[in-house]
């Protein structure tokens, strides 16, 4: 990553340009489970995971109840009807099926997908102190930097792994948020998902580096669906980092995750996504479809759940991560960022639900799309009629860039205490031609000077990522939007 | 439900002397309701506050066959008379009279029977119910260049006789090029109990000026629904100002078509409520060309048992360039019991444009009633004067002087 910013960033990003950087597939054997979704599918998934019953259970109970839900359509970017019986719910790199122990025994190709990737886990664990827990295509890779999470009780494993070790915390937790019950695409994700993190942190405890997750969906007409679950005992911290990338490919893919957080008392859990899946090319060819479930609940007294979101990627990104304020004087947030450029589509935003008295909730989202991409911010803001007290706060700003375009905003608010407070606002406008005069003078060209007026329009968000992260992302704005200018 | 629709659509059919196809027309209006019935919360635009489950709490048995034959006496105590005006009145569904003392009768046309066709193709079956079973109805055209010296008031007033019933009404306007029309609808009931279904559709040409104010602020307990379509020309002016108070139930839906150059609309409205009413406005204004501008704001106070929803939709289309639009709601909620619903939603596809909108709800200040208070005020005057001041800026916005101290004096503003 250093070395880049040595070259001439913006030669560096035409290229990219020309070429999503994380094009690439991987030569790797992979085991499939056969293609389809049916009850003896679950079960091969299940039981090449060596699952408990209570697991399989689980997952045929929301097979169940999936059988009878009807796929949504209600949003607002429309998509072919995805073929459920067409899709491969099981794809796991051949060499992993026994697992390794260490990262000396991975796979050398597997690490070099990573290393590609710019997450080389070896280096990161000795230079930025990251823990990485790599999800390639559905399966658990590696983990690093074990020894000094279990020094501290903290548990950062693969979803597979904590079924089989922790199944107390598992079954304690999973679905508490995010039930078997849930709409379409969550309900799918309980019945086939193969792997995703599990974290949870013990009472007291503040984790003291970033946990960090990447997902890379490798094979071909595979779906993704990582679920992953995180718990933070009573005043503990952790702050969550998850990217995401895929190969270049003809046609769609669909990637439905689940992710569950749950705060206890006096805990704080922050999440960070930087998602870059491939968006499909300039024609709006192939893409990832971005379907993601992702909830968090505030159960215990002044506990505190905050997201933030890059989305850059995806030919369709659908998802609204949500906050439930249970707990009395939670606090739920929400910053967001999301580009959309050429065919791309995005409707997404987030929910805030109210329950317990003096909670608090901020939403923050900056939509930017150019091309002839869509973007819709769609919110829920529900004050319930016992959330006494509560506030919030909620600014939705979009960008337009040529006419070609679209920018919606669909905000929901229900406010049914007296005592509550509730604001939101909301803009739309484009870049002003004295903001680009202005700083093409100083000498910049016509796309600099947009990528700097994007990242200020983006700074209030930017600035809740962790460093790291802040850097990547501020790159991906500048490049999601090359070509946009003109 | 059906076959009561049926027999009493049959029945009006008989009393009424419909040319054959326009009872084909209504026929198949009538079928298309009776495929979906009254809306419910399922959909998108009634999520809030859902008809059918309202008309079956409140109504129990209601019938859609009036009969017109008989005439109302008009009770003219009822007239605003502090304003000199011009007359529509309407009497459990049913016209009583027309009068339009002030004007040149040359310059205003009164068409009767025009025909029937719901051009906007959406998908409300109120909209269907009221082509269906709407008796005859008026179109009044208002020609070149004519304003309109005095305001026209038209009154819905209803008696104790009607009683679960539907009344369906429907009235045209057409304002040709230059001419304005300032149109006052005054609702006034001595029933309960019924659910009236209106549909106004304005025809705005050439720098024409449509002003319209609706009020509704003698309790009763009937529900109401209205629906205006506005289509506007170039430099044409619309200004719509909602008073909801009185009813059980009321939705005011105003569909805004800015088809010409340097249109405007302006939608402003006022939610007072207590006692278990439920009220909404839901707005569409579709900036269809360049340079058209849309303001709109909605204010409530929300007492005990009230629910109050505002639906605001701004859409853009991607011709329209340079478009300005501004959307703000506010309410105070005054009681636990009272709740406050928005969803104000911008669509828009094209890059040069300029839209916002806002949205704040919560209580009264605390700090203001102090102030007022420690300034020898009681609690209940203070409020009423923040109340008060909260709303005065709602009305304020109206353009028209005269209509605007008429306003202040009946919601008690001014002496």
């Amino acid at each position: 990553m250093k070395e880049d910013y040595k070259m001439d960033t913006r030669e560096k990003n035409i290229e990219n340009l020309k070429d999503y950087k994380y094009g690439f597939t991987t030569d790797i054997e992979n085991i499939k489970a056969p293609k389809g979704l049916n009850e003896n599918v679950i079960k091969f998934i299940s039981n090449i995971k060596k699952e408990p019953k209570w697991m399989l259970d689980f997952r045929l109970k929301a097979f169940e109840r999936f059988k009878l839900l009807k796929e949504p359509d209600w949003q607002k970017p429309k998509y072919p009807k995805i073929d459920y019986q067409d899709l491969y719910y099981y794809s796991a790199p051949k060499s992993m099926k026994d697992k390794p122990k260490s990262l000396d025994e991975l796979d050398p190709k597997l690490l070099e997908t990573y290393n590609k990737l710019g997450i080389p886990l070896q280096e990161q664990a000795r230079l930025n102190g990251i823990a990485v827990d790599a999800v390639f295509d559905s399966v658990s890779v590696a983990t690093t930097f074990k020894g000094e999470l279990t020094k501290h009780g903290i548990i950062f494993c693969s979803m597979s792994e904590a079924i089989q070790k922790h199944p107390d915390l598992v079954k304690k937790y999973l679905g508490t948020v995010i039930p078997t019950t849930d709409h379409f695409f969550a309900t799918l994700n309980s019945a086939v998902f193969t792997d995703g993190s599990f974290v949870y942190i013990p009472e007291g405890v503040k984790c003291p580096m970033e946990l960090s997750t990447y997902f890379r969906i490798n094979a071909s007409e595979t779906g993704q669906f990582e679920r992953t679950l995180i718990i933070a005992d009573k005043g503990s911290y952790v702050s969550y980092l998850e990217g995401c990338t895929a190969p270049m490919r003809d046609e769609n893919q669909l990637h439905a995750a689940n992710v569950e957080l749950i705060a206890l008392d006096d805990a704080e859990i922050k999440y960070s996504t930087v998602q870059n899946w491939y968006p499909g090319d300039e024609n709006g060819k192939g893409g990832i479809y971005n379907f993601v479930t992702k909830r968090g609940l505030c159960k215990g007294k002044n506990s505190k759940i905050s997201w933030t979101q890059v989305e850059t990627g995806s030919a369709i990104t659908w998802k609204y991560p949500s906050c439930i304020l249970k707990g009395d004087n939670s606090i739920g947030e929400f910053y967001s960022i999301a580009i959309t450029n050429n065919h791309q589509k995005a409707d997404t935003g987030t929910k805030m639900i109210h329950l317990g008295k003096n909670t608090k909730s901020k939403i923050i989202s900056k939509g930017i799309s150019a091309g002839f991409s869509d973007m819709t911010y769609r919110g829920l803001v529900d004050i319930n009629s016992k959330a006494k007290n509560s506030s919030n706060y909620t600014q939705c700003d979009s960008l337009l860039m040529g006419n070609k375009c679209g920018a919606h905003t669909v905000p929901y608010i229900k406010n049914k205490n007296f005592d509550s407070n509730v604001a939101h606002e909301a803009t739309t406008s484009k870049i002003s031609e004295e903001q680009l005069h202005y700083c093409q003078q100083r000498g910049l060209n016509p796309e600099e000077a947009v990528g700097l007026i994007v990242n200020g329009f983006c700074k209030e968000v930017l600035q809740q990522l962790p460093m790291e992260f802040a850097v990547e992302a501020q790159k991906l704005v500048g490049i999601s939007l090359e070509g946009s200018v003109g | 439900m059906k076959e009561q629709l049926k027999i009493d659509f049959n029945k009006i059919q008989e009393v009424s002397n419909f040319s054959n196809r326009d009872i084909e027309i209504k026929k198949s209006y009538l079928n298309k309701f009776i495929e979906n019935g009254f809306p419910n919360r399922k959909q998108e635009n009634w999520k809030f506050l859902d008809i059918n489950q309202i008309i079956s709490n409140n109504i129990s048995d209601l019938s859609f066959y009036n009969d017109y034959s008989i005439e109302n006496k008009i009770d003219p105590s009822i007239f605003i008379d502090d304003l000199e005006h011009n007359k529509i009145i309407f009497i459990n569904g049913r016209v009583e009279k027309i009068d339009f003392t002030y004007e040149d009768k040359k310059q205003i046309e009164i068409i009767e029977d025009s025909y029937t066709i719901d051009k906007s193709e959406n998908n409300n079956s109120l909209i269907d119910l009221n082509i269906a079973l709407s008796n005859k109805h008026f179109k009044i055209l208002i020609k070149k260049d004519y304003s309109l010296k005095k305001p026209l008031i038209i009154y819905h007033l209803s008696n104790e006789k009607m009683k679960s019933k539907n009344i369906n009404l429907r009235l045209d306007f057409e304002l040709e090029q230059n001419s304005s029309l300032k149109l006052i609808d005054f609702f006034s009931d001595n029933s309960e109990k019924n659910f009236m279904n209106i549909f106004y559709n304005f025809n705005l040409d050439r720098d024409a000026i449509l002003k319209n104010y609706k009020i509704d602020k003698s309790l009763n307990k009937n529900l109401k629904y209205s629906f205006n379509n506005i289509d506007q020309k170039q430099n044409s002016i619309s200004e719509t100002f909602v008073f909801s108070a009185g009813s059980d139930y009321f939705k005011n839906e105003i569909n805004c078509n800015l088809e010409g150059e340097y249109s405007s609309a302006f939608i402003n409205g006022i939610f007072s409520l207590d006692d278990n009413k439920q009220h909404e406005i839901r707005t569409t204004i579709n900036h269809l060309v360049e340079n058209t501008k849309s303001y709109q704001l909605i204010k409530s106070v929300l007492g005990k048992n009230t629910k109050s929803a505002y639906q605001g939709r701004i859409y853009v289309d991607s011709k329209a360039q340079k478009t300005d639009g501004y959307q703000l709601s506010k309410a105070i909620l005054l009681d636990e019991t009272s709740e406050f619903n928005a969803k104000p939603e911008l669509e828009i596809y094209a890059d040069d444009v300029k839209c916002s909108h806002g949205s704040a709800s919560g209580s009264l200040d605390d700090n203001s009633i102090f102030y007022l208070m420690s300034r020898g005020l009681n609690y209940k005057q203070a409020k009423g004067l923040l109340i008060n001041g909260f709303l005065l800026d709602v009305i304020e916005k109206i353009t028209d002087a005269e209509i605007k101290d008429l306003l202040k004096k009946m919601i008690g503003l001014k002496k």
